[in-house]
């Protein structure tokens, strides 16, 4: 499953490598045997229908889902093995923009973006207040919006907060969930623009988790698909295309093309047949 | 403290399957709530040797544990006082008439005060704080949950149980027994405003009577137990909150199961501390002064 066209002879081993990783919830299986290797510096989308596994995929590359079987490298370290206290220290070189940015509604927006540099450290109220300020106008906010609460907020401005949140420690990699959904067109294009020039700006690399096409054509150099594992054949792997945007176009998999072009096609008559209408 | 996420399976009854495949159903059912409490014990208990260990290892910040303090105890005070004051009173109008009965008026002081530092301040405080802060615990925490800013703690690198519970927990622990003092003491005034101003009852003999019969080892014992209601309410509420289901639903669920169990357990530690503190006592002081 290595994207040979985004391997480069600087990044040998992958920073984020996972091993036929299968996760259950009770008796419900959500993911199954995925295999999946990103590279340094790279951004990954990972597209697929609602309920197909895909933050769950997403929460299992940070730890905050341990796996039923199978295993997670994050730079060569399984995370499941890894006691506390080195959990914690691994996951400092994450960022994470959850769905709905996830703000502590209890502290003002300062107080947020402040939140991991208070937590690991040691730096002084002012350096602090300049690297927050700082992260919030490169993320296009106004001084203002410091102070103010995230219930005062519009939903483009959390997620906006939460990037800068995310990015306050200058992250290795930053995983993206849903970034842009509940926002309208624009703001959802500030979103992507954003996590292009986080790229330039920072040397990270990212996933995101998406199910907007145009999100993963703009900002991901390599795209896959997950499918829902209750409509997938026993034989089937989980992972429907693993390649670049372009590749995506010419997927052979019928129901590549179909969410690709945002078709209903058999979908709908499935979804019919199970309601009995 | 049942896991609603793995709540059993009931089997569907059908008379159709007749008399043995009810029984086998009926205990079918009584098997899956059986394991779900056990699951839900064994998660709780969990929960409480990581916040336990969290306590012994490192304690968070100040910053953090003041404000818990604050909202627990300072803002409990009010109504923990009220409800102490009017359960004094109460208490004096219920026993008056049968103790005038008996001739025994001045012996009211002694078994409301006992029964108040022994019994209803305890209690009462940590009814009050089930229902004010620990359904408030699971909601907040609940909450949280929902919106995903317990995850978003863990992704910041910050525990979830050292950053949340443990404020919480050594805000219960910590201020239950000024809570208890409080509705002691306002129980007691209350009672003592009734029965002198209100019913004549001669103040001196009232209080005399009260003195004699109500030691400091009742005012320990009440005390002692409010510190394992206290960490019980804190445990519960955080508990339900973080283990609570989707939606809006989920929070009030949380918050209504916190209370519930909580009052349970209270009712339940009180029993067998009660049981305990009483053979304490007779065993160091068997000749204990007695009302009559």
């Amino acid at each position: 499953m290595v994207n040979a066209a985004t391997d480069t002879p600087h990044s040998p081993q992958p920073l984020i490598r996972i091993e036929r990783l299968n996760l259950d919830f009770g008796r419900l299986s959500v993911l199954r045997d995925i295999n999946l290797e990103l590279t340094r510096g790279h951004t990954l989308a990972v597209i697929g229908e609602s309920g197909c596994g895909k933050t769950v995929l997403l929460k299992s590359i940070i730890g905050l889902l341990r796996p039923t079987r199978g295993a997670v490298y994050f730079d060569g370290q399984d995370l499941a093995l890894l006691g506390e206290k080195e959990l914690t220290r691994q996951r400092v070189r994450f960022g994470f923009l959850f769905q709905q940015a996830a703000l502590f509604d209890s502290m003002t927006i300062a107080q947020n973006v402040a939140f991991p540099l208070r937590q690991h450290t040691s730096k002084s109220e002012q350096e602090i207040r300049e690297i927050t300020l700082a992260r919030l106008a490169e993320v296009g906010l106004p001084e203002e919006v410091a102070v103010k609460k995230p219930a005062e907020l519009s939903g483009g401005m959390r997620k906006r907060v939460g990037l800068a949140r995310a990015l306050a420690m200058e992250p290795e990699i930053i995983l993206y969930d849903e970034p842009t959904t509940g926002l309208d067109p624009i703001m959802s294009d500030v979103i992507n623009e954003l996590i292009i020039t986080t790229r330039r700006r920072h040397p990270v690399t990212s996933v995101v988790v998406t199910h907007d096409m145009r999100t993963a054509r703009k900002v991901a150099d390599r795209l896959v698909m997950l499918f829902p594992l209750d409509r997938l054949r026993a034989d089937e792997p989980q992972i429907l295309f693993d390649g670049t945007p372009e590749e995506i176009d010419v997927a052979p998999d019928r129901r590549v093309s179909q969410f690709v072009r945002g078709e209903a096609g058999e979908r709908l008559m499935e979804l019919r047949q199970q309601n009995g209408v | 403290m049942a896991s609603s996420s793995l709540s059993p399976i009931r089997t569907q009854r059908t008379i159709a399957g007749g008399f043995v495949q009810a029984v086998v159903d009926w205990i079918a059912d009584c098997g899956a709530v059986a394991m779900d409490w056990l699951v839900g014990l064994g998660s709780i208990s969990i929960f409480t040797m990581r916040t336990a260990r969290w306590l012994l290892t490192r304690l968070p910040h100040k910053g953090t544990i003041l404000p818990n303090f604050y909202q627990i105890g300072v803002l409990s005070l009010p109504v923990v006082a009220l409800t102490g004051t009017f359960i004094g009173m109460v208490l004096v109008v219920q026993s008056y008439v049968q103790f005038r009965e008996l001739h025994m008026e001045a012996k009211l002081g002694a078994v409301i005060n006992m029964s108040l530092v022994r019994e209803l301040g305890p209690v009462l405080a940590a009814t009050m704080l089930a229902g004010r802060v620990g359904s408030s615990m699971a909601a907040e925490l609940g909450t949280m949950r929902v919106t995903e800013q317990i995850d978003a703690l863990t992704t910041l690198g910050a525990n979830p149980i050292r950053y949340l519970v443990v404020p919480r927990f050594l805000g219960c622990l910590l201020l239950i027994p000024a809570l208890t003092i409080m509705a002691d003491f306002m129980g007691v005034i209350g009672a003592l405003f009734y029965a002198v101003f209100l019913l004549g009852i001669d103040s001196r003999a009232y209080l005399e009577n009260s003195a004699q019969f109500v030691g400091s080892f009742d005012l320990f014992a009440g005390v002692f137990k409010s510190l394992f209601f206290g960490a019980a309410i804190a445990l519960i509420g955080c508990h339900r909150g973080f283990n609570c289901d989707p939606g809006a639903e989920g929070v009030g669920r949380a918050a209504t199961s916190a209370f519930v169990h909580s009052f349970v357990v209270i009712l339940l530690l009180d029993l067998l501390l009660g049981i305990t503190l009483d053979g304490i006592y007779y065993t160091f002081w068997p000749q204990a002064p007695t009302l009559f």
